[in-house]
């Protein structure tokens, strides 16, 4: 484990108006550590993922990528500087197939990928980063399907396969498992820690059983405050999150 | 539907086979059609040719410009404004240079116009167009670095003398023929050969889901602007052509019509394949003839309001064949062939 963060985000403040939407937090993604985000509806943790990956910029706060300043960049230059993202709202390429999905992925990260002559399907780096994508992602025998026809968990997969394709130092998943059955669900936990040796891992989860099988620290947000923060042990007894968040939910 | 049903990016081998033949028409055409024929026959090739670099834009990045009549103008007016009536001028640097010149003028315009996207591009795309519309339309000469630039007004300009291509005639109306056919053809497999790379990869992605191209690394705006440059530099060629065969330039190439029957003919023929560029051009200039020639019904002049015809034509393509005439072939094809096996 390095002895700093992968990737470590200083006081995000969102606004939207008068509406704060993420308010003066932090966040610090290490390799081989899930860090899940959870929250109530609204609180802020959709829009935090979108700010680490630039999807919006952040009102002020700072972020850090590795040795790179990452704050208030395009989403392609953070992805290119080694962040990877999946959508809590399915968004993939409907009309390709799974194969174009994850290869198309995978060529962002080759030195061709704005040739213009040659065939794209006919290059091997791009070919076996996006085959290894979608072996990870338990995806082998759906390769030839159109991503549109495949069930909602296999398009949660291609998610994950497409992300990982582009071969992430850091990865954020918003609701990987939302809408998953209970065997396709198991199937993502598993991939989800085999996943962590690698990489640093930012997990915004419902599933409260998924989230305490995975996560080696938990970041308790609402109305886009972070209330606690802590090991999930802290965090199952801390007084505050069971009173705002965790007490409707206890089973 | 896979993009590459709904598309034909994959033309199936039958479709393959009909495009054979319709190139072997082509090409035994001149020889057995009378000359007027064979000079409209040219036109259409040299108009598929502007629709299939629009076709680049429209169907595969999916950039619907209302201006992209302006770079077949400045092919054109290139032309033009490099020919003198008292000689000719070489093919080998006049049409390249045509080239370079329209994807100039569309690099310097998409680097403005592809930032923008929907509705709000369709829009910026026709006021550059109409902007180097007026331009040559109210100017009929403008001084540029101390050279004096003819630019003819809304007369238009007259090139007398075809480009001198030193190996053919290209004065002879059958190798002026063979010539616009050559570029036909080229066009269509550089088109297709881009469209199978890397980068036509990419910009079908950006066609289907631009903000996840971004999430995964790719600078779109970097890719819009090289197909715009691209689509331009084709139109380009394609006004050139147009010059030298119709021996006459005048603003209207450059006008928002011709930018409209350009996104009509890729919408006839089917998007996305650049075969079905060709066909939609071919179709629409047949048909425009057509309906041009319709007589009088009573008093109402049926020929004159030909746009109508036309555009109830296009509505009844759009609502039952919305692949296009290409899309519409294809399904009959296959049709066929579940019936033989």
């Amino acid at each position: 484990m390095a002895d700093e963060a992968l990737l470590s985000a200083k006081n995000l403040v969102k606004r939207f108006g008068g509406l704060a939407a993420v308010n003066d937090v932090s966040v610090d993604l290490w390799r081989g550590r899930i860090h899940a985000v959870i929250g109530p509806n609204g609180a802020g943790k959709s829009t935090l993922t979108n700010l680490l990956s630039g999807d919006l910029p952040p009102t002020t706060g700072s972020i850090r990528l590795g040795d790179q300043d990452i704050t208030g960049r395009s989403p392609e230059r953070i992805s290119r500087a080694g962040l990877g993202r999946s959508y809590q709202k399915t968004n993939i390429f409907l009309p390709f197939t799974v194969w174009e999905n994850v290869r198309l992925a995978s060529q962002s990260r080759a030195q061709h990928a704005a040739s213009w002559l040659r065939r794209a399907t006919g290059h091997a780096g791009t070919n076996e980063r996006a085959e290894k994508a979608i072996v990870l992602a338990g995806l082998e025998r759906r390769r030839d399907a159109v991503a549109g026809t495949i069930s909602h968990g296999e398009q949660r997969q291609l998610e994950i396969a497409m992300t990982l394709a582009t071969e992430p130092q850091v990865l954020l998943l918003d609701e990987p498992l939302a809408g998953m059955g209970t065997a396709e669900a198991e199937r993502m936990v598993a991939l989800l820690k085999r996943l962590k040796e690698a990489h640093a891992i930012m997990l915004v989860e419902h599933d409260m059983d998924a989230v305490f099988a995975l996560a080696d620290r938990l970041t308790v947000m609402v109305n886009g405050q972070v209330i606690a923060s802590g090991t999930p042990e802290q965090i199952r007894h801390d007084a505050g999150v069971q009173a705002a968040y965790l007490g409707e939910e206890e089973h | 539907m896979s993009a590459a049903k709904s598309h034909l990016e994959v033309l199936p081998r039958s479709l393959q086979l009909l495009l054979v033949l319709g190139v072997i028409a082509l090409a035994a055409f001149p020889f057995v059609g009378t000359e007027f024929y064979a000079s409209m026959m040219a036109r259409m090739m040299i108009l598929a040719i502007f629709a299939m670099s629009l076709d680049l834009l429209q169907g595969v990045t999916g950039l619907v410009s209302l201006g992209h009549a302006a770079f077949f103008g400045i092919g054109g007016y290139f032309l033009s404004l490099v020919s003198s009536d008292s000689g000719t001028v070489s093919l080998w640097w006049t049409l390249p240079g045509a080239v370079l010149a329209s994807a100039f003028f569309a690099a310097v315009i998409g680097f403005f116009v592809v930032r923008t996207h929907g509705i709000y591009f369709i829009m910026v795309t026709m006021a550059f167009a109409q902007m180097l519309f007026y331009l040559v339309f109210d100017n009929k000469e403008i001084g540029l670095l101390g050279l004096s630039l003819r630019l003819g007004g809304s007369d238009g300009v007259y090139i007398n003398l075809k480009p001198d291509a030193a190996l053919f005639d290209l004065e002879n109306k059958k190798v002026f023929y063979f010539f616009t056919l050559g570029c036909l053809l080229a066009v269509y497999l550089f088109l297709r050969r881009v469209l199978w790379s890397p980068f036509g990869r990419v910009l079908a992605g950006i066609r289907v889901n631009e903000h996840r191209m971004r999430a995964l690394g790719y600078g779109t705006f970097g890719y819009k602007l090289a197909a715009f440059t691209l689509g331009g530099g084709i139109a380009g060629l394609a006004g050139y052509l147009w010059g030298a065969q119709t021996g006459f330039i005048n603003p209207e190439l450059m006008g928002f019509h011709m930018s409209a029957h350009a996104i009509m003919m890729v919408i006839l023929g089917g998007m996305g394949n650049f075969a079905g560029a060709i066909v939609g051009a071919f179709a629409f200039e047949y048909l425009l003839h057509l309906f041009k020639d319709l007589p009088d019904i009573g008093g109402f002049r049926a020929g004159k309001h030909w746009q109508l015809w036309m555009g109830l034509f296009i509505v009844l393509v759009v609502a039952f064949a919305p692949r296009g005439l290409l899309g519409l072939a294809e399904r009959v094809l296959r049709g066929k062939e579940k019936h033989h096996g």
